[in-house]
Protein backbone atom coordinates (compact mmCIF):
# COMPACT_ATOMS: atom_id res chain seq x y z
CA UNK A 1 0.00 0.00 0.00
CA UNK A 2 2.54 2.38 0.48
CA UNK A 3 4.13 2.41 -2.96
CA UNK A 4 1.66 2.97 -5.66
CA UNK A 5 0.63 4.06 -9.31
CA UNK A 6 -2.47 4.69 -7.80
CA UNK A 7 -3.99 7.34 -10.87
CA UNK A 8 -5.86 10.28 -8.81
CA UNK A 9 -7.27 11.43 -12.24
CA UNK A 10 -9.07 8.41 -12.78
CA UNK A 11 -12.83 8.64 -11.54
CA UNK A 12 -15.42 6.19 -11.48
CA UNK A 13 -18.79 6.84 -13.04
CA UNK A 14 -22.48 4.63 -12.73
CA UNK A 15 -25.29 4.62 -14.91
CA UNK A 16 -27.08 2.27 -13.34
CA UNK A 17 -30.46 2.86 -15.96
CA UNK A 18 -27.53 1.67 -18.66
CA UNK A 19 -27.68 -1.36 -16.66
CA UNK A 20 -29.02 -4.14 -19.01
CA UNK A 21 -28.44 -7.25 -16.26
CA UNK A 22 -25.76 -9.46 -18.28
CA UNK A 23 -23.92 -9.71 -15.33
CA UNK A 24 -20.54 -9.79 -16.62
CA UNK A 25 -19.00 -7.50 -13.97
CA UNK A 26 -19.79 -10.74 -11.34
CA UNK A 27 -17.79 -12.32 -13.65
CA UNK A 28 -15.20 -9.90 -13.99
CA UNK A 29 -14.43 -8.90 -10.09
CA UNK A 30 -14.43 -12.44 -9.39
CA UNK A 31 -10.82 -11.99 -10.85
CA UNK A 32 -10.08 -9.44 -8.46
CA UNK A 33 -7.27 -10.54 -6.43
CA UNK A 34 -8.10 -8.67 -3.27
CA UNK A 35 -11.06 -10.14 -2.69
CA UNK A 36 -10.00 -13.76 -2.81
CA UNK A 37 -11.40 -14.35 -6.38
CA UNK A 38 -15.25 -13.96 -4.85
CA UNK A 39 -17.54 -11.72 -6.44
CA UNK A 40 -18.34 -8.63 -4.64
CA UNK A 41 -20.22 -6.50 -6.76
CA UNK A 42 -24.18 -6.32 -6.81
CA UNK A 43 -26.34 -6.73 -9.83
CA UNK A 44 -29.93 -7.10 -9.19
CA UNK A 45 -33.62 -6.87 -10.28
CA UNK A 46 -35.49 -3.38 -9.03
CA UNK A 47 -38.71 -4.62 -8.94
CA UNK A 48 -39.19 -7.85 -10.79
CA UNK A 49 -42.53 -7.82 -10.95
CA UNK A 50 -43.42 -5.26 -12.80
CA UNK A 51 -39.87 -4.40 -14.53
CA UNK A 52 -37.04 -5.85 -15.97
CA UNK A 53 -34.50 -3.32 -15.04
CA UNK A 54 -31.43 -4.62 -13.15
CA UNK A 55 -29.20 -1.88 -11.09
CA UNK A 56 -25.41 -2.29 -10.33
CA UNK A 57 -23.64 -1.61 -6.95
CA UNK A 58 -20.32 -1.07 -6.44
CA UNK A 59 -19.12 0.42 -3.34
CA UNK A 60 -19.50 4.14 -3.47
CA UNK A 61 -16.37 5.04 -1.24
CA UNK A 62 -17.87 7.28 0.94
CA UNK A 63 -16.53 10.64 1.81
CA UNK A 64 -16.89 10.07 5.61
CA UNK A 65 -17.66 6.13 5.43
CA UNK A 66 -20.84 5.14 8.26
CA UNK A 67 -19.41 1.39 7.56
CA UNK A 68 -16.31 2.45 9.23
CA UNK A 69 -17.59 4.45 11.68
CA UNK A 70 -20.20 1.59 12.76
CA UNK A 71 -17.27 -1.01 12.66
CA UNK A 72 -16.57 -1.94 16.80
CA UNK A 73 -13.45 -3.53 15.54
CA UNK A 74 -11.56 -0.50 13.89
CA UNK A 75 -11.34 -3.10 11.25
CA UNK A 76 -12.56 -0.78 8.01
CA UNK A 77 -10.28 2.14 7.17
CA UNK A 78 -9.88 4.98 4.58
CA UNK A 79 -6.41 5.16 2.65
CA UNK A 80 -5.28 8.66 1.40
CA UNK A 81 -6.52 8.16 -2.45
CA UNK A 82 -10.03 8.22 -0.44
CA UNK A 83 -10.62 4.26 -1.11
CA UNK A 84 -12.51 2.68 1.85
CA UNK A 85 -10.85 -0.64 2.21
CA UNK A 86 -12.37 -3.88 2.80
CA UNK A 87 -12.34 -5.28 6.30
CA UNK A 88 -9.08 -6.34 8.03
CA UNK A 89 -9.44 -9.84 8.22
CA UNK A 90 -7.93 -10.09 11.50
CA UNK A 91 -9.93 -7.45 13.14
CA UNK A 92 -13.49 -8.24 11.63
CA UNK A 93 -15.79 -10.02 14.01
CA UNK A 94 -18.43 -10.66 11.91
CA UNK A 95 -21.15 -8.49 13.62
CA UNK A 96 -22.51 -7.06 10.16
CA UNK A 97 -22.94 -3.49 11.94
CA UNK A 98 -21.40 -2.31 8.31
CA UNK A 99 -23.60 -4.12 6.13
CA UNK A 100 -26.77 -2.72 7.73
CA UNK A 101 -25.39 0.83 7.90
CA UNK A 102 -24.14 1.20 4.60
CA UNK A 103 -26.80 3.20 3.05
CA UNK A 104 -26.07 2.37 -0.41
CA UNK A 105 -26.23 -1.81 0.79
CA UNK A 106 -22.64 -2.42 -0.31
CA UNK A 107 -21.39 -4.88 2.27
CA UNK A 108 -21.54 -7.95 1.98
CA UNK A 109 -21.52 -10.76 5.29
CA UNK A 110 -19.63 -13.79 4.58
CA UNK A 111 -21.14 -16.45 6.63
CA UNK A 112 -19.04 -18.98 6.23
CA UNK A 113 -16.02 -16.64 6.87
CA UNK A 114 -17.57 -15.20 9.85
CA UNK A 115 -16.38 -12.06 7.85
CA UNK A 116 -17.38 -8.93 6.04
CA UNK A 117 -16.15 -8.66 2.19
CA UNK A 118 -16.79 -5.64 0.27
CA UNK A 119 -15.64 -3.95 -3.35
CA UNK A 120 -12.24 -1.85 -2.94
CA UNK A 121 -12.58 -0.71 -6.42
CA UNK A 122 -10.13 -3.23 -7.57
CA UNK A 123 -7.13 -1.94 -5.24
CA UNK A 124 -4.68 -4.46 -6.49
CA UNK A 125 -5.57 -3.08 -10.34
CA UNK A 126 -6.09 0.52 -9.66
CA UNK A 127 -2.70 0.97 -7.16
CA UNK A 128 -1.23 -0.12 -10.30
CA UNK A 129 -2.41 2.49 -12.63
CA UNK A 130 -5.48 0.01 -14.19
CA UNK A 131 -8.93 0.04 -14.15
CA UNK A 132 -11.59 -1.77 -11.98
CA UNK A 133 -12.15 -5.34 -13.53
CA UNK A 134 -16.31 -4.59 -13.96
CA UNK A 135 -15.52 -1.50 -15.38
CA UNK A 136 -12.89 -3.06 -18.19
CA UNK A 137 -15.91 -5.54 -18.85
CA UNK A 138 -19.41 -3.34 -18.72
CA UNK A 139 -20.51 -3.74 -22.34
CA UNK A 140 -23.34 -0.58 -21.92
CA UNK A 141 -21.01 1.52 -19.84
CA UNK A 142 -23.00 1.50 -16.92
CA UNK A 143 -20.11 0.97 -14.92
CA UNK A 144 -17.39 3.63 -16.75
CA UNK A 145 -13.92 4.32 -15.16
CA UNK A 146 -12.13 6.83 -16.47
CA UNK A 147 -10.96 10.82 -16.16
CA UNK A 148 -13.62 13.66 -16.23
CA UNK A 149 -12.82 14.90 -19.49
CA UNK A 150 -13.37 11.66 -20.95
CA UNK A 151 -16.78 11.31 -19.31
CA UNK A 152 -18.09 14.95 -20.57
CA UNK A 153 -17.18 13.70 -24.13
CA UNK A 154 -19.33 10.76 -23.61
CA UNK A 155 -22.11 11.78 -21.71
CA UNK A 156 -22.68 15.51 -22.73
CA UNK A 157 -26.26 15.52 -21.45
CA UNK A 158 -25.51 14.20 -18.10
CA UNK A 159 -23.21 15.41 -15.13
CA UNK A 160 -21.80 13.26 -12.55
CA UNK A 161 -23.19 13.58 -8.91
CA UNK A 162 -21.83 12.40 -5.54
CA UNK A 163 -23.72 14.01 -2.97
CA UNK A 164 -27.09 11.75 -1.96
CA UNK A 165 -29.70 12.77 0.51
CA UNK A 166 -30.79 9.87 2.56
CA UNK A 167 -33.62 11.57 4.68
CA UNK A 168 -31.77 14.11 6.99
CA UNK A 169 -28.38 12.91 5.82
CA UNK A 170 -26.31 13.54 3.35
CA UNK A 171 -23.61 11.88 2.26
CA UNK A 172 -20.91 12.53 -0.74
CA UNK A 173 -18.48 9.56 -2.29
CA UNK A 174 -15.93 9.34 -4.36
CA UNK A 175 -17.50 7.16 -6.96
CA UNK A 176 -20.10 9.44 -9.48
CA UNK A 177 -23.51 8.69 -10.67
CA UNK A 178 -24.41 9.63 -14.16
CA UNK A 179 -27.50 12.24 -13.82
CA UNK A 180 -29.26 14.24 -15.83
CA UNK A 181 -27.51 17.78 -16.95
CA UNK A 182 -27.00 20.40 -14.01
CA UNK A 183 -28.00 17.64 -11.24
CA UNK A 184 -26.51 18.64 -7.93
CA UNK A 185 -27.41 15.86 -6.02
CA UNK A 186 -29.83 12.73 -5.71
CA UNK A 187 -32.04 12.31 -3.21
CA UNK A 188 -33.19 8.81 -2.78
CA UNK A 189 -36.24 8.77 -0.83
CA UNK B 1 -6.55 12.58 15.30
CA UNK B 2 -7.79 12.39 18.66
CA UNK B 3 -4.86 12.65 20.55
CA UNK B 4 -5.60 13.53 24.57
CA UNK B 5 -5.56 11.64 27.23
CA UNK B 6 -8.40 9.25 27.76
CA UNK B 7 -8.70 9.27 31.77
CA UNK B 8 -11.00 6.89 32.21
CA UNK B 9 -8.81 4.49 30.39
CA UNK B 10 -6.02 5.96 32.75
CA UNK B 11 -7.40 5.40 35.73
CA UNK B 12 -8.65 1.68 35.07
CA UNK B 13 -4.95 0.62 33.20
CA UNK B 14 -3.24 2.47 36.26
CA UNK B 15 -5.42 -0.01 38.76
CA UNK B 16 -4.96 -2.42 37.18
CA UNK B 17 -1.85 -2.48 36.64
CA UNK B 18 -0.75 -1.50 39.81
CA UNK B 19 -3.13 -4.92 41.00
CA UNK B 20 -0.84 -7.27 39.24
CA UNK B 21 2.30 -5.67 40.74
CA UNK B 22 0.99 -6.17 44.75
CA UNK B 23 -0.22 -9.42 43.30
CA UNK B 24 2.92 -10.32 41.89
CA UNK B 25 4.85 -8.93 44.96
CA UNK B 26 2.78 -11.35 47.37
CA UNK B 27 3.02 -14.44 44.76
CA UNK B 28 6.29 -14.62 44.51
CA UNK B 29 6.48 -14.52 48.30
CA UNK B 30 7.92 -10.98 48.42
CA UNK B 31 10.06 -11.46 45.49
CA UNK B 32 11.69 -14.34 47.09
CA UNK B 33 10.60 -16.80 44.05
CA UNK B 34 11.37 -13.87 42.15
CA UNK B 35 13.88 -14.55 39.05
CA UNK B 36 16.17 -10.42 38.39
CA UNK B 37 17.29 -12.08 35.28
CA UNK B 38 14.07 -11.38 33.71
CA UNK B 39 13.68 -7.64 35.31
CA UNK B 40 13.49 -6.28 31.70
CA UNK B 41 11.19 -9.19 30.68
CA UNK B 42 8.94 -8.12 33.53
CA UNK B 43 8.77 -3.88 32.57
CA UNK B 44 8.00 -4.95 29.12
CA UNK B 45 4.89 -7.13 30.70
CA UNK B 46 3.38 -4.24 32.66
CA UNK B 47 3.93 -1.92 29.89
CA UNK B 48 1.95 -4.74 27.93
CA UNK B 49 -0.53 -4.96 30.38
CA UNK B 50 -1.22 -1.39 31.21
CA UNK B 51 -0.98 -0.14 27.55
CA UNK B 52 -3.59 -2.94 26.45
CA UNK B 53 -6.01 -2.20 29.40
CA UNK B 54 -5.46 0.73 28.36
CA UNK B 55 -6.01 1.03 24.51
CA UNK B 56 -9.39 -1.60 25.32
CA UNK B 57 -10.59 0.38 27.52
CA UNK B 58 -10.87 3.96 24.36
CA UNK B 59 -11.65 1.22 22.04
CA UNK B 60 -14.46 0.18 24.47
CA UNK B 61 -15.91 3.81 24.85
CA UNK B 62 -16.71 3.93 20.93
CA UNK B 63 -20.28 3.78 20.48
CA UNK B 64 -20.39 0.56 18.39
CA UNK B 65 -17.93 -1.27 20.31
CA UNK B 66 -19.82 -0.02 23.85
CA UNK B 67 -23.15 -1.42 22.17
CA UNK B 68 -21.86 -5.00 21.76
CA UNK B 69 -19.61 -4.56 24.98
CA UNK B 70 -23.30 -3.86 27.19
CA UNK B 71 -25.65 -5.80 25.71
CA UNK B 72 -23.40 -9.06 25.38
CA UNK B 73 -23.12 -8.91 28.93
CA UNK B 74 -27.09 -8.04 29.50
CA UNK B 75 -27.81 -11.13 27.26
CA UNK B 76 -25.46 -13.16 29.29
CA UNK B 77 -26.63 -12.05 33.31
CA UNK B 78 -30.42 -12.01 32.22
CA UNK B 79 -32.71 -15.35 32.09
CA UNK B 80 -30.91 -18.66 31.50
CA UNK B 81 -27.45 -17.66 32.71
CA UNK B 82 -26.22 -21.09 32.85
CA UNK B 83 -26.89 -21.55 29.18
CA UNK B 84 -25.64 -18.54 27.88
CA UNK B 85 -22.31 -19.13 30.01
CA UNK B 86 -22.30 -23.00 28.53
CA UNK B 87 -22.62 -21.21 25.10
CA UNK B 88 -20.29 -18.45 25.82
CA UNK B 89 -17.34 -21.37 27.14
CA UNK B 90 -18.70 -23.23 24.37
CA UNK B 91 -17.98 -20.87 21.92
CA UNK B 92 -15.03 -19.32 22.96
CA UNK B 93 -13.02 -23.20 22.74
CA UNK B 94 -14.56 -23.17 19.13
CA UNK B 95 -13.23 -19.91 17.85
CA UNK B 96 -10.92 -18.64 20.43
CA UNK B 97 -9.09 -21.46 21.39
CA UNK B 98 -9.15 -23.29 17.99
CA UNK B 99 -10.03 -20.65 15.06
CA UNK B 100 -12.74 -22.25 13.91
CA UNK B 101 -13.63 -19.16 11.88
CA UNK B 102 -10.71 -19.55 9.42
CA UNK B 103 -11.18 -22.80 8.51
CA UNK B 104 -13.59 -22.33 5.66
CA UNK B 105 -11.35 -19.10 4.90
CA UNK B 106 -8.63 -21.88 3.75
CA UNK B 107 -7.69 -25.52 5.58
CA UNK B 108 -3.87 -24.35 5.23
CA UNK B 109 -4.59 -20.90 6.47
CA UNK B 110 -6.16 -22.32 9.40
CA UNK B 111 -3.39 -24.95 10.03
CA UNK B 112 -0.55 -22.48 9.85
CA UNK B 113 -3.17 -20.11 12.12
CA UNK B 114 -3.62 -22.28 14.25
CA UNK B 115 -0.02 -23.25 15.12
CA UNK B 116 1.16 -19.71 15.41
CA UNK B 117 -1.63 -18.92 17.89
CA UNK B 118 -1.35 -22.00 19.77
CA UNK B 119 2.58 -21.38 20.05
CA UNK B 120 2.10 -17.74 21.23
CA UNK B 121 -0.47 -18.42 23.56
CA UNK B 122 1.26 -21.78 25.39
CA UNK B 123 4.28 -19.15 25.12
CA UNK B 124 2.40 -16.47 27.11
CA UNK B 125 0.63 -18.64 29.34
CA UNK B 126 4.15 -19.78 30.64
CA UNK B 127 6.24 -16.76 30.20
CA UNK B 128 4.44 -14.12 31.60
CA UNK B 129 3.48 -16.10 35.00
CA UNK B 130 7.44 -16.68 35.04
CA UNK B 131 8.22 -13.61 34.54
CA UNK B 132 6.17 -11.84 37.48
CA UNK B 133 7.35 -14.45 39.77
CA UNK B 134 3.63 -16.85 39.68
CA UNK B 135 5.34 -19.55 38.82
CA UNK B 136 8.97 -20.98 40.23
CA UNK B 137 10.68 -24.11 39.90
CA UNK B 138 12.46 -25.83 43.11
CA UNK B 139 14.51 -29.16 44.06
CA UNK B 140 13.43 -31.38 46.66
CA UNK B 141 15.80 -30.93 49.29
CA UNK B 142 15.61 -34.95 50.88
CA UNK B 143 16.46 -36.06 47.31
CA UNK B 144 18.93 -33.27 46.05
CA UNK B 145 21.57 -34.51 49.09
CA UNK B 146 21.37 -38.09 48.46
CA UNK B 147 23.64 -39.12 45.51
CA UNK B 148 21.43 -42.49 45.33
CA UNK B 149 18.05 -41.36 44.20
CA UNK B 150 16.69 -39.61 41.42
CA UNK B 151 16.79 -35.72 42.28
CA UNK B 152 12.82 -34.57 42.82
CA UNK B 153 11.59 -31.17 41.24
CA UNK B 154 8.59 -29.11 42.32
CA UNK B 155 7.04 -26.38 40.46
CA UNK B 156 5.42 -23.82 42.26
CA UNK B 157 2.27 -21.70 41.62
CA UNK B 158 2.47 -18.28 44.33
CA UNK B 159 4.03 -20.44 46.15
CA UNK B 160 2.07 -23.48 46.97
CA UNK B 161 3.25 -26.69 45.14
CA UNK B 162 1.62 -27.94 42.35
CA UNK B 163 3.01 -30.99 40.84
CA UNK B 164 6.30 -32.62 40.81
CA UNK B 165 8.49 -34.05 38.52
CA UNK B 166 11.41 -36.63 38.43
CA UNK B 167 14.76 -35.18 36.89
CA UNK B 168 15.74 -36.38 33.72
CA UNK B 169 12.32 -37.92 33.18
CA UNK B 170 9.96 -37.68 29.80
CA UNK B 171 7.83 -35.28 31.89
CA UNK B 172 11.12 -33.09 33.14
CA UNK B 173 12.10 -33.12 29.16
CA UNK B 174 8.68 -32.22 28.14
CA UNK B 175 8.55 -29.21 30.79
CA UNK B 176 11.77 -27.80 30.71
CA UNK B 177 11.32 -27.54 26.74
CA UNK B 178 8.01 -26.72 26.74
CA UNK B 179 9.03 -22.73 25.28
CA UNK B 180 11.27 -25.52 22.46
CA UNK B 181 7.76 -27.00 21.36
CA UNK B 182 6.22 -22.95 21.17
CA UNK B 183 9.00 -21.79 19.37
CA UNK B 184 8.09 -24.54 16.61
CA UNK B 185 4.86 -24.25 16.51
CA UNK B 186 5.26 -20.46 15.94
CA UNK B 187 7.91 -20.74 13.34
CA UNK B 188 6.27 -22.88 11.64
CA UNK B 189 2.76 -20.64 11.07
CA UNK B 190 4.89 -18.02 10.57
CA UNK B 191 6.74 -18.78 7.82
CA UNK B 192 3.72 -20.22 6.30
CA UNK B 193 1.97 -16.68 6.16
CA UNK B 194 4.93 -14.86 5.50
CA UNK B 195 5.31 -16.92 2.04
CA UNK B 196 1.60 -16.56 1.88
CA UNK B 197 2.09 -12.37 1.75
CA UNK B 198 4.65 -12.33 -0.43
CA UNK B 199 3.20 -14.39 -2.95
CA UNK B 200 -0.13 -13.75 -2.62
CA UNK B 201 -1.02 -10.59 -5.03
CA UNK B 202 -4.42 -9.33 -3.50
CA UNK B 203 -1.81 -9.12 -0.28
CA UNK B 204 0.82 -7.84 -1.86
CA UNK B 205 -1.62 -5.19 -3.15
CA UNK B 206 -3.34 -4.11 0.28
CA UNK B 207 -0.50 -5.10 3.11
CA UNK B 208 1.75 -2.66 4.97
CA UNK B 209 5.41 -3.56 6.07
CA UNK B 210 4.83 -2.22 9.77
CA UNK B 211 0.66 -3.46 9.84
CA UNK B 212 1.40 -6.88 8.57
CA UNK B 213 5.17 -8.16 7.59
CA UNK B 214 7.09 -6.75 10.76
CA UNK B 215 4.75 -8.68 13.12
CA UNK B 216 5.84 -11.74 11.46
CA UNK B 217 9.49 -11.15 11.57
CA UNK B 218 9.12 -10.22 14.94
CA UNK B 219 7.78 -13.76 15.64
CA UNK B 220 10.14 -15.52 13.70
CA UNK B 221 13.14 -13.60 15.15
CA UNK B 222 11.56 -14.13 18.65
CA UNK B 223 11.50 -18.12 17.88
CA UNK B 224 14.70 -18.11 16.27
CA UNK B 225 16.36 -16.65 19.44
CA UNK B 226 14.79 -18.50 21.65
CA UNK B 227 15.76 -22.01 20.35
CA UNK B 228 19.25 -20.38 20.13
CA UNK B 229 19.42 -20.17 23.77
CA UNK B 230 18.39 -23.81 24.08
CA UNK B 231 20.21 -24.74 21.15
CA UNK B 232 23.11 -23.14 22.07
CA UNK B 233 23.94 -24.61 25.50
CA UNK B 234 22.79 -28.13 24.24
CA UNK B 235 24.55 -28.77 20.63
CA UNK B 236 26.98 -25.42 20.31
CA UNK B 237 29.15 -25.58 23.62
CA UNK B 238 27.21 -22.34 24.84
CA UNK B 239 28.50 -20.13 21.19
CA UNK B 240 26.31 -17.40 20.69
CA UNK B 241 24.77 -17.43 23.76
CA UNK B 242 24.80 -13.93 24.75
CA UNK B 243 24.00 -12.44 21.39
CA UNK B 244 20.81 -14.98 21.16
CA UNK B 245 19.89 -13.69 24.81
CA UNK B 246 20.11 -9.96 23.83
CA UNK B 247 18.56 -10.36 20.50
CA UNK B 248 15.56 -12.71 22.28
CA UNK B 249 15.37 -10.14 25.13
CA UNK B 250 15.35 -6.88 22.73
CA UNK B 251 13.00 -8.95 20.46
CA UNK B 252 10.05 -10.16 23.09
CA UNK B 253 10.40 -6.43 24.67
CA UNK B 254 9.85 -4.47 21.38
CA UNK B 255 6.94 -7.36 21.15
CA UNK B 256 5.81 -6.81 24.38
CA UNK B 257 5.98 -3.18 23.70
CA UNK B 258 3.78 -3.12 20.52
CA UNK B 259 1.12 -5.52 21.71
CA UNK B 260 -1.33 -2.57 22.45
CA UNK B 261 -0.80 -0.56 19.04
CA UNK B 262 0.31 -3.05 16.17
CA UNK B 263 -1.62 -5.98 14.74
CA UNK B 264 -1.05 -7.71 18.07
CA UNK B 265 -4.08 -6.13 19.52
CA UNK B 266 -6.33 -8.56 17.30
CA UNK B 267 -5.50 -10.85 19.96
CA UNK B 268 -6.89 -8.59 22.77
CA UNK B 269 -10.08 -7.82 19.93
CA UNK B 270 -10.51 -11.23 19.25
CA UNK B 271 -13.01 -12.25 22.42
CA UNK B 272 -15.50 -9.55 20.39
CA UNK B 273 -16.70 -12.31 18.06
CA UNK B 274 -17.74 -14.17 20.92
CA UNK B 275 -20.12 -11.16 22.02
CA UNK B 276 -21.70 -10.71 18.38
CA UNK B 277 -22.60 -14.10 18.29
CA UNK B 278 -24.50 -13.88 21.63
CA UNK B 279 -26.04 -10.70 20.47
CA UNK B 280 -27.24 -12.28 16.89
CA UNK B 281 -28.62 -15.62 18.75
CA UNK B 282 -31.07 -13.36 21.28
CA UNK B 283 -31.71 -10.79 18.44
CA UNK B 284 -32.99 -13.75 16.55
CA UNK B 285 -35.38 -14.54 19.79
CA UNK B 286 -36.56 -11.22 19.68
CA UNK B 287 -37.45 -11.45 15.97
CA UNK B 288 -36.60 -10.35 13.11
CA UNK B 289 -36.96 -7.23 11.14
CA UNK B 290 -38.59 -7.39 7.57
CA UNK B 291 -37.40 -5.21 4.44
CA UNK B 292 -40.45 -2.87 3.38
CA UNK B 293 -38.81 -2.69 -0.07
CA UNK B 294 -38.32 -6.86 -0.48
CA UNK B 295 -40.75 -8.02 2.08
CA UNK B 296 -38.02 -10.27 3.65
CA UNK B 297 -36.22 -10.44 7.10
CA UNK B 298 -33.02 -9.60 6.59
CA UNK B 299 -31.35 -8.87 10.12
CA UNK B 300 -32.33 -8.70 13.69
CA UNK B 301 -34.71 -6.06 14.99
CA UNK B 302 -32.48 -5.12 17.69
CA UNK B 303 -29.55 -4.52 15.72
CA UNK B 304 -31.46 -2.31 13.34
CA UNK B 305 -33.39 -0.40 16.62
CA UNK B 306 -29.37 -0.48 17.86
CA UNK B 307 -27.69 0.72 14.72
CA UNK B 308 -30.20 3.59 14.75
CA UNK B 309 -29.01 4.40 17.86
CA UNK B 310 -24.93 4.19 17.15
CA UNK B 311 -25.49 6.48 14.13
CA UNK B 312 -26.99 8.98 15.74
CA UNK B 313 -24.29 8.96 18.35
CA UNK B 314 -21.71 8.92 15.65
CA UNK B 315 -23.39 12.03 14.03
CA UNK B 316 -25.39 10.45 11.28
CA UNK B 317 -29.46 10.52 10.81
CA UNK B 318 -31.06 8.84 8.31
CA UNK B 319 -34.52 9.40 9.54
CA UNK B 320 -36.71 10.02 6.53
CA UNK B 321 -39.38 12.25 6.31
CA UNK B 322 -42.00 10.02 7.29
CA UNK B 323 -40.65 9.09 10.78
CA UNK B 324 -39.07 5.93 9.30
CA UNK B 325 -35.21 5.34 8.91
CA UNK B 326 -33.09 4.44 5.79
CA UNK B 327 -31.82 1.84 7.65
CA UNK B 328 -35.27 0.25 8.03
CA UNK B 329 -34.59 -0.95 4.67
CA UNK B 330 -32.39 -4.14 3.58
CA UNK B 331 -29.58 -4.13 1.62
CA UNK B 332 -31.03 -5.18 -1.37
CA UNK B 333 -33.87 -2.80 -0.29
CA UNK B 334 -31.70 -0.05 -0.49
CA UNK B 335 -29.81 -0.45 -4.20
CA UNK B 336 -33.42 -0.60 -5.12
CA UNK B 337 -34.78 2.22 -3.66
CA UNK B 338 -31.17 4.34 -5.34
CA UNK B 339 -32.10 2.69 -8.80
CA UNK B 340 -35.52 3.79 -8.54
CA UNK B 341 -34.55 7.74 -7.33
CA UNK B 342 -31.73 7.55 -9.98
CA UNK B 343 -34.49 6.57 -12.66
CA UNK B 344 -37.32 8.98 -11.72
CA UNK B 345 -34.37 11.66 -12.01
CA UNK B 346 -33.34 10.64 -15.19
CA UNK B 347 -37.05 10.45 -16.64
CA UNK B 348 -37.64 13.93 -14.79
CA UNK B 349 -34.80 14.94 -16.83
CA UNK B 350 -36.76 13.81 -20.22
CA UNK B 351 -34.12 11.33 -21.28
CA UNK B 352 -33.77 7.86 -20.02
CA UNK B 353 -29.63 7.92 -21.18
CA UNK B 354 -27.39 11.37 -21.88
Amino acid sequence: MEVTAYKTDMEFFVDMQRCIGCKACEMACAECETNGHQSMIHVNYVERAVSIQTTVQVCMHCDDPVCARVCPADAISKDDFGVVHSANTARCIGCSNCVMACPFGVPIKEEKYDMMMKCNMCYDRTSAGKKPMCATVCPSQALFYGTREEISRMRPNSTPVNTFIFGQQTVTTKVNIMMPKGSTHLKVH
Amino acid sequence: MHTSLNKKALLVALVVTLACVVISFYGSRKLQNFDPALIAYLFGTLFALFGGIYRYCVWLQRPPTWMYFRRTWQFVFSGSFFVHLYYLAADSVKNLLFQRFIYPRGKKRWIAHFLLATGCMAAFAITIPLTLGWINFTLDPATALDPGTTRLYYANFFGFQVMSFKLGSVMAFLIFHALTWCSWLVIAGAVFFMVRRMTNAGLIATQTFEGDLLPLILLIIISVTGLGLNYSYAFMKGMAYDFMAVTHAISVILFLVWIPFGKFFHIIQRPAQIGAHIYKKEGMKRGMAVCPHTGQAFATQLHVDDLKTVTQQLGFDFTLENGSSHLDFSPEGKRSLLAKAHLQARQEGGNLFG
